[in-house]
């Protein structure tokens, strides 16, 4: 077998925080595209404006460096705030900025940009007689969304969603810089000490492709639920 | 005249595709100057013939004497195959193809897609290969269509321009495959006009066609083809004049 | 020039961070991320072209080894890449007393060979899919007029696939810079490594990063419009004429 010196315990819980920390930024991720898809969508022309300017700013700065900037510079937003809050009604509060928290904020935010653009290629592949019928039918907007737009719509955006999923996964990676114990943290600290870099790096590389096929086959799956109705893509 | 060799000889030519035998063992001869016209309804066989004979499709078996050269064979796993491809290249080479999808190549200019294969394959001096060019396309009439490129242009300009690239390999035989079917009706008789013109000068043509009076008009010869086999072959006063066969009175029937 | 300098000067008096020694930081720190990025993408560029034409052989021990490296290289983080490289090499038995730890020692090389195999990967892929939507006539048309397999692919599959694969590439280049922050984290003094070393030493966040994150958006924008230009050049021939 191979020989992990002591940090196999150590190396499932970094794989637990990556999975853990892809998920709910994934999550918040899908929730930030719905409302950017429906900004840009908008027929209001501060929420085009304000959709755009997040996408753009978002996709033209590194990652690793909006992560550092919301880590780094939140606390001292934070701070900022609470102190003012002391000094002025004498509030005493304070709030640590806990790495995990921001790894989520900061991943979920990214991400929420390139599924805006996901979602609204999708929104937009929707055949508009479908929606006429919902509101020929007395439908409310909501229930259009809800019954028609929605559920139409994944179908378009499973294979975006799917891609987005796979990038943000590695995209975890970078939460060991601000100091989250992800598996690639685990996996450099286990590197350094015991100077076995290849075992270790080898492990955590196979665990991403392992997580990154079985989403594959997930996302396959629902791709067939939400096909209903259609002819199998050719 | 004689002791010049014929320019293509085709002599039981086979082709399966799987289980089904689509061509049962096809013969034809092209002496200098003949059109032979190949007419039949779609699944005849007709293109698969003509693909056969520049090889883009794999004869099973059956010969091929291009310019008196005979193609060689060996058998492979994989089936039969010619045996020096060097040859291939220097047959086809001889004989070049007008496609029914046109196939100009998409990324060069009108004038490039005639200049790519006498510079590169033929090894021809760009200079006069493009001399050449340019009096080609006076011919099919593009002269100014010179520097666009193929999505710029009609689906009979492209044609043309097809032609004017066949042409300026000098070949032995040009092998025409539907080269109007996938071109609207009014743009027909442009593609036509040249290809009469071609004729008239004494090429050497193979023509898949449903233009049944291009075929009565300018070929020396029609061959009706039926799942894979010649059901009628002769000249065309006798073929498309008086049909013998049952069928063939069908498929040359007006249509309603 | 030296008015220029005054002139800078002047401005960044009452400026606590941005003094020039600072900027000079910064300015070093985009020398040292353009040279990466450029060097990285441009042999990562002559590696994927024979790597794309190998992934698409009949020859399974040509083509499943390629498969297998851009499974991996574009299925794992950069991240994880660069420290296997990074350590790797640094824990290799002996290496440092050869005379290769000279070059190796500084870690902008193994940052380059993680670079370059990673963005060698995305790229195969790129060239990979737009050889494959050769058009097949285009194909059939070279074979008929006697080309033989070199030459159709050197005048006809990859000028055009070239071409197709512009798009992806341009986004590919892109993804490359951004990319390229993670050389700070081996103690490359990079563009985001300036601002971490700004960050430290000021503790100000906001200065130090959004100053950075507006350098890379303008690099960014830049790359857009120079693909975008080529873009309008090279794939001209597939618009209908105007007019």
């Amino acid at each position: 077998m191979i020989d992990l010196h002591g940090y196999g315990p150590r190396l499932f819980e970094g794989a637990m925080i990556t999975i853990q920390l892809g998920v709910l930024s994934l999550a918040l991720a899908i929730v930030l595209g719905l409302l950017t898809a429906s900004a840009k969508m908008s027929r209001s022309w501060v929420a085009h404006r304000i959709g755009t300017l997040y996408t753009t700013i978002i996709r033209g700065v590194p990652d690793l460096v909006l992560m550092m900037l919301l880590f780094f510079g939140g606390q001292i937003g934070i701070n900022q705030i609470t102190d003012a809050l002391y000094n002025h009604f004498g509030i005493d509060i304070f709030i640590n900025v806990n790495e995990f928290v921001a790894g989520v904020l900061t991943i979920g935010l990214i991400f929420g940009a390139y599924m805006g653009e996901t979602f609204r290629g999708a929104f937009l592949a929707v055949d508009s007689g479908q929606i006429e019928a919902g509101r020929a039918y007395g439908m409310n907007q909501w229930l259009v969304f809800r019954r028609i737009r929605f559920p139409q719509m994944m179908r378009h955006a499973i294979p975006g969603l799917s891609n987005n999923w796979m990038v943000l996964l590695k995209t975890t990676a970078l939460v060991s810089v601000i100091g989250l114990s992800d598996m690639v943290r685990v996996a450099a600290e286990a590197s350094k000490a015991t100077r076995e870099p290849f075992t270790f790096m080898i492990i955590v590389a196979a665990i991403y492709l392992l997580i990154a096929s079985v989403s594959e086959w997930g996302f396959a799956r629902l791709q067939k639920r939400y096909n209903v109705g259609y002819r199998e893509a050719d | 005249m004689a002791d010049t060799p014929i320019p293509l000889e085709v002599r039981n030519i086979t082709k399966r595709f799987g289980d089904t035998e689509v061509l049962k063992g096809l013969s034809l001869k092209a002496h200098k100057g003949d059109v032979i016209t190949l007419i039949g309804a779609s699944g005849s066989g007709k293109s698969t013939f003509l693909r056969c004979m520049n090889l883009l499709e794999q004869p099973n078996e059956g010969d091929l004497i291009v310019h008196g050269e005979q193609i060689r064979f060996k058998e492979t796993k994989h089936g039969r195959e010619p045996a020096d491809w060097k040859q291939v290249v220097r047959m086809r080479a001889k004989l070049s193809m007008v496609f029914q999808g046109f196939n100009l190549w998409a990324h060069m200019t009108l004038l490039e897609n005639i200049i790519e294969a006498p510079v590169h394959v033929l090894g021809k001096p760009k200079q006069e290969a493009i001399a050449h060019a340019r009096e080609l396309l006076e011919r099919v009439g593009l002269a100014e269509r010179a520097d666009y490129y193929p999505a710029q242009m009609s689906g009979g300009q492209q044609q043309r321009g097809a032609i004017a690239r066949a042409l300026a390999m000098d070949p032995e035989v040009m092998l025409f495959d539907e080269p109007t079917s996938a071109l609207d009706p009014e743009l027909v008789g442009d593609v036509l006009k040249v290809m009469r013109d071609l004729a008239k000068e004494g090429r050497t043509m193979i023509v898949v066609t449903h233009e049944m009076a291009f075929a009565r008009d300018v070929s020396t010869q029609v061959i009706y083809l039926h799942q894979g086999q010649v059901e009628e072959a002769g000249p065309p006063d006798e073929v498309l004049g008086n049909p013998r066969s049952e069928r063939l009175k069908q498929f040359l029937a007006p249509k309603h | 020039m030296d008015a220029l300098m005054t002139w800078l000067e002047a401005r960044l008096a009452d400026n606590s961070i941005f003094t020039l020694q600072t900027l000079g930081y910064y300015g070093e720190g985009l020398v040292t991320t353009v040279q990466l990025v450029f060097l990285s993408l441009i042999i990562g560029l002559v590696l994927a072209v024979p790597l794309a034409i190998g992934r698409g052989s009949t020859y399974r021990w040509v083509s499943l080894p390629i498969f297998l490296y851009c499974y991996v290289f574009r299925g794992t983080p950069l991240l994880v890449q660069l420290y296997l490289i990074y350590y790797g090499v640094v824990f290799v038995e002996g290496i440092q007393e050869t005379w290769l730890w000279v070059i190796l020692e500084e870690p902008f090389v193994p940052a380059l060979i993680a670079f370059t195999l990673n963005t060698a990967a995305y790229t195969t892929e790129i060239f990979r899919g737009a050889i494959k939507s050769t058009d097949r006539g285009e194909i059939e048309a070279a074979r008929a007029y006697g080309m033989s397999k070199g030459l159709m692919l050197r005048r006809i599959v990859l000028p055009s696939a070239f071409r197709r694969a512009l798009p992806a590439y341009g986004n590919e280049v892109i993804f490359m810079l951004h990319a390229s922050a993670i050389a700070s984290v081996v103690t490359i003094m990079d563009l985001t490594g300036a601002a971490r070393f700004v960050y430290a030493r000021f503790y100000a966040p906001f200065d130090a990063f959004l100053f950075v994150a507006a350098i890379y958006l303008c690099l960014t924008f830049a790359i857009l419009y120079l693909f975008r230009y080529l873009e309008r050049r090279l794939l001209a021939h597939l618009k209908p004429a105007s007019g």
